[in-house]
């Protein structure tokens, strides 16, 4: 692999180029979208996703909304990253790009190790880091001006079924009888236990959109408020100097960076972090290691 | 009359809302406990600093669940609900 030190040509430079621009395209689409589609309206005010258009269906109309739509954007911007990122990888790493994403694999690879353990799941990686990547981007995406699909609760409550199904994947690895018999091991306790695998993907679903959303409606009444207030108080100032709200200027900053970049962050770490965790405790790995022994055994004493 | 009705309607939500979000104080006394363990924990222990931090705020997020469900809760009461028990209103007049 001698083949980029120095010199790169002009092919590579291109493809380049396009991976980063396939990156940064869908945000300005996004902002375009939003600036073209949202109406003028008076002062703030707190409203859920928009809807686009709806697509007629048989049963029911399927709407477009703002969130599905600004989903979207963020996967094609993961992907593009994904692509510019790993783009040129050389055995001894040369580019600072190259370090950051060996730093980011390395990174999630211990985490699961710490978490998950070696064992059974160090093919995990690529599934924690999408599932954190999409979370953190999608949280970030309102520092834009974009609508978080976070503060959504069907985009997060959708992220929570697929990591449910994954939960029932791995607690099915011995066979169904025994994904059953798990429920009643204390036999008086079944419903509960019930109660409790239903209410996993639930609590995550809420935990994640609670924590966008508070932030954000924290925000816009501290922001209208302080908006009222600088009217009231500055109102007298002559000609455009009243209508502009100084009182705006610095706290709803200082809120944004622990609502929208700390909690966002932290609720993606913690998202991946409890799907490692039940994942993990999910899998019942004992009886996984007897069977295997079992089946091999069986397999030998048929060769035999 | 009808006035009355939807006024009462309002004020039912608006006071539910609030009373949803007396489950802040469980959180709050919760997590409150945690920080204060973890803060121990890593006094005695510098050198555990990241492990400590990184359970904590795992326990944290878990600790505050109950908080948010009373929180959806009170969104759930203050913008959808007044409508939908106006509406209900409307159509059984």
């Amino acid at each position: 692999m001698e083949n980029n030190g120095q010199k790169k040509d002009r092919r590579f430079i291109i493809i380049d180029r396009l991976y980063l621009v396939m990156a940064i395209l869908p945000l300005i689409v996004g902002m375009v979208i939003k600036v073209l589609v949202t109406p003028a309206s008076e002062g703030i005010e707190i409203t859920g996703a928009r809807i686009y258009f709806t697509i007629p269906m048989p049963l029911q109309d399927l709407p477009i909304t703002e969130s599905q739509v600004n989903s979207w954007l963020v996967m094609l911007t993961i992907f593009g990253l994904c692509l510019w990122l790993t783009h040129g990888l050389t055995e001894r790493a040369e580019t600072k790009r190259q370090l950051v994403c060996e730093f980011i694999v390395e990174k999630t690879d211990g985490l699961i190790a710490s978490n998950m353990g070696e064992k059974y799941f160090s093919h995990f990686g690529p599934f924690i880091a999408a599932v954190m990547s999409l979370s953190a981007l999608s949280s970030l995406i309102t520092l834009i001006g974009l609508y978080t699909p976070t503060s959504d609760m069907n985009v997060v409550a959708g992220w929570a079924v697929v990591v449910f199904v994954l939960i029932t994947y791995y607690k099915n690895k011995c066979g169904f009888v025994h994904y059953l018999k798990s429920f009643a091991n204390p036999a008086l306790l079944t419903p509960l236990n019930v109660i409790s695998e239903i209410a996993t993907p639930v609590s995550m679903a809420f935990r994640h959109y609670g924590n966008i959303l508070s932030g954000s409606v924290i925000s816009v009444l501290v922001a209208s408020a302080l908006q009222g207030l600088s009217k009231m108080l500055l109102g007298w100032l002559p000609g455009v100097l009243g209508d502009i709200p100084f009182l705006q200027i610095g706290l709803p900053a200082i809120l944004s960076i622990y609502f929208d970049l700390f909690s966002g962050l932290l609720q993606a770490f913690i998202f991946a972090m409890l799907t490692m965790l039940y994942v993990s405790s999910g899998f019942p790995a004992d009886d996984w290691e007897k069977l295997q022994a079992k089946r091999l055994a069986a397999k030998k004493v048929k060769t035999a | 009359m009808l006035e009355l009705a939807i006024g009462i309607i309002l004020g039912g939500c608006a006071l539910g809302a609030g009373c949803a979000m007396i489950a802040g104080i469980g959180p709050g006394i919760g997590e409150g406990n945690a920080v204060a363990k973890a803060c121990e924990a890593i006094g005695r222990q510098p050198e555990s600093q990241g492990a400590v931090t990184t359970t904590m705020l795992m326990g944290c997020a878990i600790a505050e669940t109950t908080g948010l469900y009373a929180l959806v809760i009170a969104i759930l009461l203050i913008f959808l609900a007044p409508g939908r028990f106006v509406n209900i209103l409307l159509r059984s007049i």
